[in-house]
């Protein structure tokens, strides 16, 4: 009985020892040289694996931080500039922090805003709805509500509200990767700044249709009307197309246009007081009457 | 002017009568003529046994899906009652009821359930669930009792069973036969012991008849698995008839029948082209045979099948069906 | 019964040919036809008239934009409005030229008389010119320029005319109504067809649910002795009218992935097609008018009307009583591949066929279940595809596994869709993985020509 136990120990002991041998000359043997750095870099990453690089990965990414010259054109909104900083670090590289992203659906074309006109039978997919026809509403270019943005997103930063029929973005999740961007065939969902402590400022819309027609289909339609253009004392806002951009490196979040909109299209986010429209409008007044009598006096 | 709104969707906008509970009653259909007879020689247990077997499995797949997985309950397609009826026929009438709703729960809760519900479990769901009572319970599966049915009949072991043992203990196939009085007309009409899904081997083929007919299956599979069987047989009998049994006895015999028609040809385990499902037939027949002549088991089917199971991925993968235009 | 059919896959929705019995009525002019100019496949047609020009029926009102392309004439008579954008059925804007409707006058050298004119002129070249100037189109729904199908590329040899009569879509009548009343011009337009394409055969196929239609083909056909014509009765099956699938049937031939039909030596031209080609050769009659049906159960004024090209469907439908109340789709087309109408202020095209209205019970979609891998769809698959697996690989959107499964060879008949018991949308992904791996496709190709260019 002791021999046969004895026995067992020593061959599977030897079995072993030979066995690790085998497999230590084969990793040797077979060993794939690589650039030691890819490790370092990879493990600095967040292991998302979302894309939203630009690469297939969060190892490729790194693949691709220590082949190039420098960190200029690549960067990881997951991990942001921390993550960054970390690799630049490990590559001796020097990198400007980024401003944060983050995604933003520029619709508001909720149920009671927004009147349905059909009902949709079909598969429930942006992209299959958008390729159909033109919608269930009379805005051609508003949010279809089948959630292919909310599919995409794999950081759960996104869901459908019920009761407008419109996603929402949620700010602490959202990494600006870029999937729901890329998933939303009507091109609503754009990565804007996160802006000073939040706060931005964005229009809500992008219907192209003259006004009239955008305001008859939707009561929160951008109409064109370049009431907002007209007051932007930064030059940050541009009409074209019927509808208004604000351009968030220009913007300094006066908060005028918001006040000064006539459907409510452009909205603040991230600020800390509710806005009062009077007290803005009254404000824009003041100072227009200034610059008139500057003008006279000329 | 129309006051209520259009509906949009792409094309097609008209769609065949086709459903996925239609398709199951007609399999449920095309079981009752084998139930029936089974009803007749085995009386009012078989008929207990049967519908404690269909409840526990409706009952079970109903509690899962609408208390653990939180979903709509799919009990509305019927399958579970297909896998309850399959279960029963499959056990000895005189199965204790508890033993029943044990085959229930693993049939449905472990063989399908798990595996994701309708259309992602790998083997077949009765199947799975027999062959779990087979290895736990011996005793109570291999127990043939006396019909109490309306009908005459003989007691005692299945004819496989009987072979099987009157090989363990010497006699030729030709004196088993003739000591137990079987006649290929008895296995036709079945007065001979079994479980209730053997006995009426015309009940199980008007059946199989009646799904070829509705289009619900294609017949490819089964009369490939009764090919091979024959085949098989035909070579093995040729080679000594005292040890092996012949082709006739061996179409007839045991659940053969039951699971070429019901079991080998339920869609989700089963192959999706013409090639496939022929050589899924193949292996089917094949390995049925070589479990009844030289395996442990009388009877080889329900292993047959569940093996062949595993190989349906593969047989998916290699066999696609011929495209339009392209060799 | 015929036997004649394609060999793989198929349904057989109930034809429901509620309107076969109404004869073709001339629809009266509407106030104001939009002529869009986007109605054929290819690059779409470049105005040539302006807001405020006067125009005849029949006057060429924009002309080709590019090789593949068509003409568009005027299908009524009066001032241009305006020319455009509009929104067509599905609320998408188009460009469309509005004109005003004033009289009915038509322009000079075009034949109006009910005579029949059998002599064909000899010069192929100026016939095949003829047809052009006269924007024919294929009328069997894919529009595709006829000049342009009839002038195949060099080293390429016609074997056989095919004349589509299958109408194989359930609800359709106008194909069957042109062969009753206006048979003998669809057998001349045969005969031209037949000619231009190097004096070949010519097969007339017909689902044997029209004996009528059939046989008074046949009768003409012995009467106005076109040897080289023949009627080929076909099976009851959907889709048999589709070009692959009818060329399988009658010529025992597959175009494989990719190809044309000239490469399997066939040309196939739809029943209206036929009588827009004689109207254009014979009587310079542009295409400007064509038949179609406006039917459904729920309809109680079933009709063929001829319709000029740019009637609003709008138009159509009050003239017949208005849309019913119990319909919930109206849709332009069969229904199997016809298109779901959002807006009823659309105009009508070269190509409209129908106007179809169904009621809920009949197009609601049921909710979707579980695939039970029964391979109905498979088994139903006119191009023999696997439509559940196309399905998953669209899903996930792996081109490479949905190329490998030719997803581009899809017809999008509807097939798949129509025969599944669980009721999963499947058509509807792999029309989207059909155009993703198309567009792969031409992007390699593309990339490939790059490369070689750059080579040399």
């Amino acid at each position: 009985m002791v021999r046969i136990i004895i026995w067992t120990i020593a061959v599977v002991t030897v079995l072993g020892l030979v066995l690790a041998l085998v497999l230590y000359l084969v990793a040797k043997r077979f060993k794939v040289e690589e650039d030691p750095r890819i490790d370092e870099v990879e493990k600095a990453m967040p292991g998302a694996n979302c894309g939203g690089c630009g690469f297939a990965g969060c190892r490729a990414f790194a693949e691709a931080a220590v082949k190039a010259p420098n960190l200029d054109s690549i960067y990881c909104p997951v991990g942001g500039n921390d993550t960054m900083a970390k690799v630049a670090q490990i590559l001796g590289y020097e990198v400007k922090e980024k401003a944060p992203m983050v995604a933003v659906v520029r619709c508001n074309g909720t149920c009671q805003a927004r009147p349905r006109i059909n009902n949709y039978d079909g598969y429930a997919s942006c992209k299959v709805k958008a390729a159909l026809y033109s919608g269930d509403t009379g805005c051609s270019y508003g949010c279809l509500g089948c959630g292919d943005c909310v599919n995409a997103c794999q950081f759960g930063a996104l869901s459908m509200d019920p009761e407008t029929g419109l996603p929402v973005v949620d700010q602490e999740k959202c990494t600006a990767c870029g999937a729901c961007v890329k998933a939303c065939p009507k091109h609503i969902i754009e990565l804007r700044p996160k802006g000073p402590r939040g706060m931005r400022e964005f229009v809500s819309c992008v219907n192209r249709d003259k006004g009239p027609v955008a305001k008859k289909a939707c009561a929160n339609a951008c109409i064109g009307c370049g009431i907002c253009a007209k007051t932007c004392t930064k030059d940050a806002i541009v009409i074209e197309g019927n509808v208004a951009y604000i351009d968030a490196s220009k913007c300094k979040l006066c908060r005028e246009c918001e006040a000064v909109c006539p459907t409510g299209a452009i909205h603040g986010v991230g600020f800390p007081k509710p806005l009062d429209k009077d007290a803005v409008k009254a404000r824009i007044k003041e100072r227009q009457l200034k610059e008139k009598e500057a003008k006279k006096d000329e | 002017m129309i006051m209520s709104k259009l509906t949009i969707s792409p094309s097609p906008h008209i769609h065949a009568k086709d459903s996925t509970r239609r398709l199951m009653l007609d399999v449920v259909i095309a079981l009752v003529p084998a139930a029936v007879c089974s009803f007749v020689f085995y009386g009012w247990r078989e008929v207990l046994l049967m519908a404690v077997s269909i409840a526990s499995c409706v009952l079970l797949e109903w509690a899962v899906t609408k208390f653990m997985l939180k979903k709509p309950s799919t009990i509305g397609d019927f399958s579970a009652v297909i896998t309850g009826m399959l279960l029963a026929m499959n056990l000895p009438y005189t199965t204790p009821l508890w033993v029943v709703v044990i085959g229930a729960v693993v049939a449905i809760g472990v063989a399908k359930l798990t595996f994701g519900g309708i259309g992602q479990n790998i083997w077949n769901p009765a199947l799975v669930g027999r062959v779990f009572l087979l290895v736990s319970f011996p005793t109570y599966m291999t127990t043939w009792g006396a019909p109490q049915g309306i009908v005459d009949a003989v007691s005692g072991p299945t004819p496989l069973g009987a072979i099987q043992e009157g090989l363990l203990q010497g006699s030729t196939v030709q004196e088993i036969m003739a000591s137990n009085g079987y006649s290929y007309s008895q296995m036709l009409f079945a007065n001979l012991g079994g479980s209730a899904g053997e006995v009426c081997a015309l009940a199980l083929l008007a059946g199989f008849v009646y799904l070829c007919i509705r289009k619900v299956i294609k017949p490819w599979i089964t009369l490939s698995i009764f090919a091979t069987v024959a085949l098989t047989a035909l070579v093995f009998w040729e080679i000594n008839p005292e040890r092996f049994t012949d082709s006739l006895f061996n179409l007839l015999s045991g659940g053969l029948i039951l699971g070429a028609c019901f079991m080998a040809t339920d869609y989700v385990t089963s192959p999706m082209s013409l090639w496939g499902g022929v050589i899924f037939g193949v292996g089917i027949g094949f390995l049925t045979m070589m479990i009844r002549y030289f395996g442990p088991y009388p009877e080889g089917v329900s292993f047959a099948i569940l093996i062949m199971n595993s190989v349906v991925p593969l047989l998916n993968m290699w066999f696609h069906q011929k495209k339009f235009g392209r060799k | 019964m015929s036997k004649n059919t394609f060999s793989i896959g198929g349904v057989h929705p109930h034809d429901s040919k509620l309107s076969r019995g109404c004869a073709i009525e001339q629809l009266p002019l509407a106030p104001a036809v939009y002529l869009q100019l986007s109605q054929h496949i290819g690059a779409p047609a470049k105005p040539i008239v302006a807001v405020g020009d006067k125009v005849k029926v029949g006057q060429p009102i924009a002309e080709p934009g590019g090789f593949v392309s068509s003409f568009i004439h005027s299908s009524v008579s009066g001032t241009v409005k305006s020319i455009a954008p509009r929104p067509d059925l599905a609320g998408n804007p188009q460009m469309c030229i509005e004109i005003a409707v004033e009289g009915d006058e038509w322009a000079e050298g075009i034949d109006l008389s009910d005579t029949l004119v059998t002599d064909i002129p000899e010069d192929n070249k100026a016939i095949i010119e003829k047809i052009r100037l006269a924007g024919v189109v294929g009328l069997g729904g894919a529009t595709f320029p006829t000049h342009v199908k009839l002038s195949p590329p060099p080293g390429s040899k016609c074997e056989m005319v095919i004349i589509n009569g299958c109408e194989c879509e359930p609800y359709l009548t106008s194909d069957f109504r042109v062969l009753l009343e206006k048979g003998e011009q669809v057998v001349v337009g045969a005969a031209i067809l037949s000619q231009v394409m190097g004096n070949v055969p010519c097969t007339i196929a017909v689902e044997v649910n029209k004996p009528e239609a059939i046989a008074h083909i046949e009768e003409i056909i012995g009467r106005l002795g076109f040897k080289g014509i023949s009627v080929m009765p076909m099976k009851m099956r959907y889709p048999q009218g589709s070009e692959k699938q009818l060329i399988d049937a009658v010529m025992h031939r597959q175009v494989g992935s990719g190809a044309l039909p000239i490469s399997v030596g066939a040309v196939v031209q739809n029943v209206g097609t036929a009588l827009a080609v004689y109207d254009a050769v014979q009587k310079n009659k542009p295409l400007v008018d064509n038949v179609l049906s406006v039917t459904g159960e729920c309809f109680p004024h079933q009709a063929n009307l001829q319709v000029r090209v740019g009637t609003p469907i709008k138009y159509i439908i009050d003239y017949l009583g208005g849309v019913p109340e119990d319909a919930v789709k109206v849709i332009s087309g069969g229904p199997m591949m016809g298109r779901a109408i959002a807006n009823l202020d659309a105009s009508t095209l070269k190509g409209t066929s129908a106007v179809l209205f169904l009621t809920a019970k009949q197009t609601l979609r049921a909710p979707e279940t579980a695939c039970i891998r029964c391979g109905k769809c498979a088994g139903a698959c006119p191009m023999g595809l696997e439509p559940f697996l196309l399905y998953r690989y669209a899903k996930v959107n792996d081109l490479e596994a949905l190329e490998q499964n030719a997803a581009q060879d899809c017809i999008e008949c509807g097939c798949c869709l129509y025969s599944c018991p669980a009721h999963i949308p499947l058509l509807d992904n792999i029309r989207q993985a059909k155009a993703a791996v198309l567009g792969a496709i031409r992007a390699r190709a593309a990339a490939a020509k790059a490369a070689a260019e750059a080579k040399k």
